[in-house]
């Protein structure tokens, strides 16, 4: 008898307990942002889509080797480049980057002997076509310079 | 009118939940043959989102296969890696620096601090009460802040390498880290008085889902299922791994074998691990994060390897088994959650259709990794 009524006191004594920090935590000023109207500013290190890194000239420091579409896990980069006569490197003509299948995994800026890679940080990225997300990583640099 | 179908007292019915259910976590189904409100059979339905994990480890070269590890559990991602660079260290041969190892070791353990919290949070919506996961996830998101300007993700980390890591960490994390640890322990108290002291929290759980120690064992359950049911392993403790050993920590136990039990476990590790990362930002070495010596193309020597880690769901194993070859001959993953959840199965006979999401909320099932 004295269990039973004990343990409805002490029942009530902490669900009383329980409604004090809801209402503490009731007045507290919020702690969301309230996207897509307010965003955060990505951190330094965020992984986001890669992007090439260009020289002084705006040229794309890459050199072609295919270190990074060998490292890639998925198979989502797809280059090419030629050799113009009388140089000693090649130059990059095609970067393309197959945003579907790229799971962000950072493997190919690791890769990267020539500093050529970099993460981007985009991440609003969402469209109905998948066309999309076949990135010409190189058209991006030339636009960028544009 | 039509009248409602009464049921006689030994007919039953079968009631599916999931594979898309808010309680089931995940994209889990449960066939449930039902008498009224009291289940007389229940089977789980796996493999919704298989994706050949292990297939691709035979596949991919070892450095391809290194984010694979960190899409299998989404709340604990590291502790998977963790495991995986341990096992393909060892059969390398790879030294690791004692700053890495260490830094590991902090990241391992938010990470499990960050699991947990969500693990409480949904736990208790899965009873009934949705503002603790609110308080959960605000923790949680100050370990998912730390951990992303460190990693750069929030999730999928892919941040161990074999040999080391794949950058170090600076000043700003170390102090916000320290600043977590006495946070998190404030919070700590709130949940309890807001939660474990609540007389309708207790009373759903106390007494219910009862796993004998034997039950146990014969399904080689882990965690905190193993241990509310009075086994006191830990593999951080019994097969020590990484620098662990240089820790002082507890392994919680509990002898209830109920619901109430394995919460009980959960909510000690939090404290255990905010124990670690303490001693592990206190006795930061300095140093290199990445081996001097350490081969270009990775190509262990054939052999028959293996290790446990402990993972915030349990104990994970990798078993590698090499051909001296650029990928791995076979690569077997020990998923701690697929052996917790046939205990449903067997446990949850009699029981009332309400306490089985309860028991099932206390398994802490993450279905992506069940499935693998």
């Amino acid at each position: 008898m004295v269990a039973y009524f004990s343990e409805i006191f002490y029942g009530l004594i902490s669900l009383f307990q329980g409604m004090a920090i809801t209402f503490k935590e009731f007045i507290k000023p919020p702690v969301t942002v309230s996207y897509p109207y307010e965003t955060l500013p990505m951190c330094d290190r965020f992984r986001g889509h890669v992007e090439l890194i260009e020289n002084e000239d705006g040229k794309a420091n890459c050199v072609v080797c295919g270190l990074c579409a060998r490292a890639c896990p998925s198979g989502c980069i797809t280059l090419a480049g030629v050799k113009p006569e009388g140089e000693k490197k090649k130059v990059l003509t095609k970067y393309i980057l197959d945003f579907t299948r790229c799971s962000l995994c950072g493997s190919c800026v690791e890769s990267c002997n020539f500093n050529a890679l970099e993460f981007s940080k985009e991440y609003n990225l969402a469209s109905r076509r998948k066309e999309d997300f076949i990135f010409d990583l190189l058209g991006r640099l030339e636009d960028r310079n544009r | 009118m039509s009248s409602p179908i009464e049921l006689q007292s030994d007919e039953t019915f079968i009631l599916n939940v999931g594979p898309q259910h808010p309680a089931t976590h995940g994209v889990l189904r449960v066939k449930m043959e039902m008498n009224g409100e009291y289940i007389v059979e229940a089977e789980t339905v796996i493999g919704y989102i298989h994706r050949m994990h292990e297939k691709m480890g035979e596949l991919k070269t070892y450095p391809q296969y290194l984010m694979n590890l960190s899409r299998m559990d989404y709340l604990g991602a590291l502790g998977y890696s963790h495991g995986h660079v341990l096992v393909v260290e060892k059969a390398a041969g790879i030294e690791v620096p004692e700053r890495a190892e260490y830094i590991r070791a902090i990241m391992v353990e938010l990470n499990r601090v960050a699991s947990h919290l969500f693990w409480f949070g949904a736990f208790v919506m899965d009873l009934g009460g949705f503002s603790p996961l609110m308080y959960a996830l605000q923790d949680r998101e100050h370990i998912l802040d730390m951990l992303e300007a460190v990693t750069g993700s929030r999730l999928t980390y892919c941040y161990f390498r074999y040999g080391g890591l794949y950058n170090d960490v600076d000043d700003q994390f170390i102090e916000s880290a320290r600043k977590f640890i006495p946070r998190m322990r404030k919070s700590l108290k709130k949940y309890h008085t807001l939660v474990t002291g609540n007389i309708i929290f207790r009373k759903r759980l106390e007494g219910v889902a009862p796993l004998s120690k034997e039950t146990c064992r014969k399904y080689g359950a882990s965690s905190a299922v193993a241990r509310g049911s009075g086994i006191n392993f830990d593999v951080r403790k019994n097969e020590p791994y990484s620098v662990y050993p240089e820790f002082d920590f507890d392994v919680p136990v509990y002898h209830g074998c109920d619901s109430l039990a394995r919460y009980n476990v959960r909510m000690d590790e939090i404290e255990q691990s905010l124990r670690i990362i303490e001693q592990g930002l206190d006795k930061l070495p300095g140093g290199p994060i990445m081996p001097k010596k350490k081969p270009k193309i990775i190509k262990p020597p054939v052999g028959d390897y293996y290790q446990a880690v402990e993972t915030a769901r349990g104990s994970f194993g990798v078993r590698l088994v090499s051909d001296g070859g650029k990928t791995p001959y076979r690569l077997k993953l020990r998923s701690p959650t697929y052996s917790n959840m046939h205990l449903f199965d067997e446990s949850c006979r009699g029981m009332l259709i309400s306490d089985a999401l309860a028991f099932m909320g206390s398994l802490d099932l993450v279905i992506p990794e069940i499935d693998r």
